[in-house]
C-alpha cells in the first residue's frame, strides 16, 4: 500500500523542487493509478478496496498539487517549513496593488467594450501572463531556498492568489457573457 | 523450498474463472443491457429481437409489467404507469414540482422528502421503479449467458449529483444486484467509441437522452480516458422536446393546460412522433384525438420545430462552452465529438453541435446501444475477466461539494470536476464550552448561496469530548469513491476520540427504509431476508478466500517468508471451516480475523505494485 508519510515529490519519485517535469508528473500519476485505482480492485476484499480508494484518493491530491504552479508553490513552502494562508494574507507591494486596481477596473468595464468578449479574452490572457512571469520569479527562489529566499518566495505566492480570484472573477463574467450570445 | 500447499484437492480454483457480468444503460426512456461475448461486447435482445426495453413500469394489483406491456398502457392507465422514474430519482419533493408541474402521477405527501407516487398496487417510490427495470434487463442477461451475474456496471449520466447516484446504487441493491461500479454515460461512450476506433487526444462526448444532457471533455492516451470536465442538465433531453411539441399542439388545437392525464399523455405521444418524422422529413401532419372524441388536425414545417427546440439546444451549447473552458481546451483542440443518446437523431441537434465544435459530429456507433456497450467492457474488466487489461477510466465530480457556513453561504471543499476518487478534511471546533455534539450540512452545487445548492445530508457528531469553547479539534473526512458517491468520517483531534456520525439524507432512502423495502421486496419473493443475508456473507468469503489464494500463488513465495506464510495458512483455513457455516455473524466474524492476521500481506502487496510501477523512475535520473 501508499506510503502515506511520503512527500507527493517522494510518490512521484521526482526531485523535490519548483520546476517540474509536467510530461513525467502525467506519465507517473497514470503509472500510479493504473496499478492503485479502485477499479483493479472491483473484486477484492473490502480491506483491499479501502485501501486503494484512499490511495488513489492521495494520488490525485498529490497530482493536483503538483501540477498547478500556485499550488506546487504553497506546497513547497509547506515542506521547508513554512506556513502559510495565502487567502487571507495580502501583499503590501504598492506598485502591484495598483497594477491589481487597474485590471479589476478593466474586468467591471468589460460589459460596457465594443467587443466584450473580445476584451475579456484579452484580459484573461494578460492575467495568465502575469501569472506565468510570477512562475518564473517563484522558481529561482527554490533553487537554493535561505529564509529570505523563502520569504520572498510567500511574497510572490500571495500575488499569485490576488491573480488566481481575479482569474476566476474573469471567467465567471466571460461565462455570463457566453451565455448572453448563445 | 516447497510452496505450501493452501487449497483443499478440488476447492482450487481455476485462475482465471470467467464472471459473468453485465453492462447496463438504465435511461429515461429506454434501457438496454449488454455483455461481452468471445470477446465482442454487445446489446442484449429479449425474445422477440428487442435491444430497447421502454422504462416503463406499470402496477397493478398483483403484478408489475415492465417494458413494451407497460408502455401500451400508458395513455389507458396513466396513474398506474410509471415512465420517466429517472426524472424523479434522487429528488425531492419540491424539485419534481418545479421540473415538472406536468407529470401526470399523483405524489403522496409524507415525512421524508423522498417522493413516493400512488398506484394501485401501494405506493411507489422512484427506486422501486428503477429496480423493477433493472430486474427484467439482468434476467435477459442471466438467461443469455445461463448463469447468474457476478456484478453489473450501470450507468448514470455524468451530471448526475450524490443523491441520485446513491438511489440508483439504491435501486440495484433492491433488485438484488451486486454493482461493481456506477460509469457515467458519456466516459462509457468514450470506451466504446474509443477502443473501437483506436482514438486519441482530446474528444468531446455530446449525449442527449430522454432526460438528461451530458457534455464531456475526455483525453484518450493509450488506454486512459481521462475526464476532463464535464456538464450538464440532469433534467433536460428530448422528453422536452416532445413537450414544447405538446404545448404547441394544445396552442393550436386550444386544448385547456388543465387536460386530463390521458390526454397529456397521448399529446406528448403526438410531439414525439412529430419529433422523429421531422427527423426525416421536412414537414409531417400531427392529428390529436379531443377530449369530446373529435380530431384536431395540423402541419409542422422542420424549420418551425427548429424555432421551437431552439431555446432547448442553446441550453446544451451553453454548458459545452462551460465545460470546454473547465477543461482549460480551445474548440480547435477537440479532435471529434462524439453523438451519443436517441435525441442526437434531430438533425437540428447535430447542425448546432457541429457548427459550436466547428467540425461534422461523429455518429459512426448506434447512439442508442453505445452506452450500454461501454458500460458492458468496463464490466468484464472489473469483474476479473481481463486482468492483463491496460484500460483506465479518471472521472471527475460534476458539482462542487461544500459545507455550510454562517449566514446560508457555502464553503467549497471539493470543486467540481476534481478527478475521484478525492478525500478532503477539514477541522471544526467547538462553538460553547462543554459542547459534546455539532451540526454540518453538506451540499452540492456551484452557486454561494446554501439555498441554491442541492442538499445533500445533514451530519451530526456526537460523542464529542466536553472542552472550553474552541479547543476541541475536530476533524471531518469527506471522501468520494469512484462512483461520485461520499461518505463522512469524524475523529476529535487531542482526544483521539472517534466522533459518532449519524446521517440524514436530504432526499434519498435512510438505511431503516431501504431495508424495510428489501424485506417487503423480498417477501413477496417468497424468501427469507436472513437467507440471503447469509448468502452475501458466503460470497464474501469466498471473495476473500479466493483473493487471497490467488494472492499467495502470485508471490506467496516471494513476499513472505516461511513463518508468515505459515500465518497466513493458518488464517485462510480458520476461514475456510466456516465459510459455509449457518450463521451470518460468525462468517463475519472470520473475515474480521483474517483481515487482521493477514493485513501487513495486503499492505505488502500494494506497495509492491506501487514500487513496480515506479520502478527505474529514479530521483537521481534528473540529476
Amino acid at each position: 500500500m501508499l506510503d502515506f508519510s511520503k512527500n507527493y515529490f517522494d510518490l512521484f519519485s521526482l526531485p523535490v523542487g519548483y520546476t517540474v517535469d509536467s510530461r513525467s508528473l502525467a506519465e507517473r500519476y497514470r503509472e500510479l493509478q493504473r496499478v492503485m485505482h479502485p477499479d483493479r480492485y472491483a473484486n477484492a476484499t473490502e480491506q483491499e478496496r479501502r485501501l486503494s480508494v484512499q490511495s488513489a484518493s492521495l494520488i490525485n491530491e498529490a497530482f493536483e498539487t503538483l501540477k498547478d504552479p500556485i499550488a506546487r508553490a504553497g506546497y513547497l513552502l509547506t515542506l521547508h517549513g513554512v506556513e502559510i494562508d495565502a487567502q487571507s494574507e495580502s501583499t503590501q507591494d504598492m506598485d502591484f496593488l495598483m497594477q491589481q486596481m487597474a485590471l479589476r477596473e478593466t474586468l467591471e468595464a468589460i460589459p460596457d467594450q465594443p467587443d466584450p468578449y473580445e476584451a475579456i479574452i484579452a484580459l484573461r490572457s494578460m492575467i495568465d501572463k502575469r501569472i506565468t512571469d510570477l512562475v518564473a520569479q517563484m522558481a529561482v527562489h527554490f533553487e537554493t531556498p535561505t529564509e529570505e529566499r523563502l520569504e520572498a518566495a510567500r511574497e510572490i505566492l500571495r500575488k499569485m492568489c490576488f491573480l488566481q480570484k481575479l482569474h476566476a472573477e474573469a471567467e465567471r463574467v466571460e461565462a455570463a457573457l457566453e451565455d448572453e450570445l448563445n | 523450498m516447497a510452496l505450501l500447499q493452501i487449497a483443499e484437492p478440488g476447492q482450487a480454483q481455476a485462475p482465471h474463472q470467467h464472471r459473468l457480468a453485465a453492462g447496463i444503460d438504465l435511461g429515461t426512456t429506454n434501457s438496454l443491457v449488454a455483455t461481452v461475448r468471445s470477446g465482442r461486447a454487445e446489446t442484449l435482445p429479449d425474445d422477440e429481437g428487442r435491444h430497447l426495453l421502454p422504462s416503463v413500469v406499470r402496477y397493478r394489483e398483483g403484478t408489475v409489467l415492465v417494458g413494451y406491456d407497460a408502455k401500451r398502457a400508458e395513455t389507458e392507465d396513466p396513474l398506474n404507469t410509471i415512465s420517466s422514474a429517472k426524472r424523479l430519482i434522487g429528488r425531492g419533493v419540491d424539485d419534481i414540482k418545479t421540473l415538472g408541474s406536468r407529470l401526470p402521477y399523483r405524489f403522496v405527501q409524507q415525512q421524508t422528502s423522498a417522493p413516493r407516487i400512488q398506484t394501485v398496487a401501494g405506493d411507489v417510490s422512484p427506486v422501486e421503479v428503477s429496480a423493477e427495470i433493472l430486474k427484467v434487463l439482468a434476467q435477459r442477461a442471466e438467461d443469455t449467458l445461463d448463469g447468474e451475474l457476478s456484478g453489473v456496471v450501470i450507468t448514470v449520466p455524468a451530471y448526475f449529483d450524490e443523491a441520485q447516484r446513491q438511489a440508483t446504487k439504491d435501486a440495484a441493491k433492491l433488485a438484488g444486484l451486486h454493482v461493481l461500479r456506477l460509469l457515467n454515460e458519456p466516459t462509457a461512450a468514450a470506451v466504446a467509441y474509443g477502443l473501437d476506433q483506436g482514438a486519441e487526444g482530446v474528444h468531446a462526448i455530446y449525449d442527449l437522452g430522454g432526460g438528461t444532457f451530458d457534455i464531456s471533455i475526455l483525453r484518450l492516451n493509450k488506454g486512459v480516458f481521462e475526464v476532463m470536465a464535464t456538464g450538464g442538465d440532469s433534467a433536460l433531453g428530448g422528453d422536452d422536446f416532445d413537450r414544447v411539441l405538446a404545448e404547441w399542439i394544445m396552442q393550436q388545437a386550444g386544448i385547456d393546460s388543465d387536460a386530463d392525464h390521458a390526454q397529456l399523455k397521448r399529446l406528448m405521444h403526438a410531439g414525439c412522433a412529430a419529433k422523429e418524422a421531422l427527423s426525416e422529413a421536412d414537414e409531417t401532419s400531427i392529428r390529436v384525438v379531443l377530449e369530446d372524441g373529435a380530431h384536431w388536425e395540423g402541419g409542422l414545417l422542420r424549420s418551425e420545430f427548429n424555432d421551437l427546440v431552439d431555446p432547448l439546444i442553446k441550453k446544451t451549447l451553453i454548458a459545452c462552452r462551460r465545460a470546454l473552458r473547465d477543461a482549460g481546451v480551445t474548440v480547435e483542440e477537440v479532435q471529434e465529438v462524439v453523438m451519443v443518446g436517441g435525441s442526437t437523431r434531430v438533425p437540428r441537434v447535430r447542425e448546432r453541435v457541429g457548427e459550436l465544435f466547428g467540425a461534422q459530429p461523429l455518429v459512426a456507433m448506434d447512439p442508442d446501444r453505445v452506452v450500454a456497450v461501454g458500460a458492458a467492457i468496463q464490466a468484464d474488466i472489473l469483474a476479473g475477466n481481463k486482468p492483463d487489461d491496460e484500460m483506465l477510466l479518471l472521472d471527475v465530480i460534476p458539482l462542487s461539494l461544500g459545507l455550510e457556513t454562517m449566514g446560508g453561504l457555502t464553503e467549497k471543499l471539493v470543486n467540481r470536476n476534481t478527478t475521484i476518487p478525492v478525500a478532503r478534511a477539514q477541522e471544526f471546533t467547538t462553538f460553547k464550552d462543554g459542547q459534546t455534539a455539532m451540526a454540518i450540512h453538506v451540499v452540492q452545487g456551484d452557486r454561494e448561496l446554501v439555498s441554491d445548492c442541492r442538499s445533500l445530508a445533514r451530519f451530526e457528531l456526537r460523542s464529542i469530548p466536553p472542552m472550553v469553547a474552541g479547543a476541541a479539534r475536530i476533524r471531518v473526512t469527506f471522501a468520494v469513491d469512484a462512483d461520485g458517491l461520499l461518505s463522512v468520517s469524524a475523529i476529535e483531534q487531542s482526544s483521539g476520540v472517534q466522533a459518532s456520525i449519524e446521517v440524514k439524507p436530504s432526499y434519498g432512502l435512510t438505511d431503516n427504509e431501504i431495508e424495510t423495502m428489501l424485506r417487503d421486496s423480498i417477501a413477496h419473493a417468497g424468501e427469507d431476508k436472513r437467507a440471503r443475508d447469509l448468502r452475501e456473507q458466503q460470497v464474501e468469503a469466498d471473495r476473500v478466500i479466493e483473493a487471497l489464494e490467488a494472492a499467495l500463488a502470485e508471490d506467496g513465495e516471494r513476499l513472505l517468508n516461511q513463518e508468515e506464510r505459515r500465518q497466513v495458512a493458518s488464517a485462510l483455513d480458520g476461514l475456510r471451516s466456516v465459510a459455509r457455516a449457518d450463521q451470518r455473524q460468525v462468517i463475519k466474524a472470520a473475515i474480521a480475523a483474517l483481515e487482521k492476521r493477514c493485513g501487513f500481506y495486503v499492505e505488502r502487496r500494494m506497495n509492491q505494485s506501487i514500487q513496480q510501477a515506479m520502478s527505474g523512475h529514479k530521483v537521481d535520473e534528473f540529476e
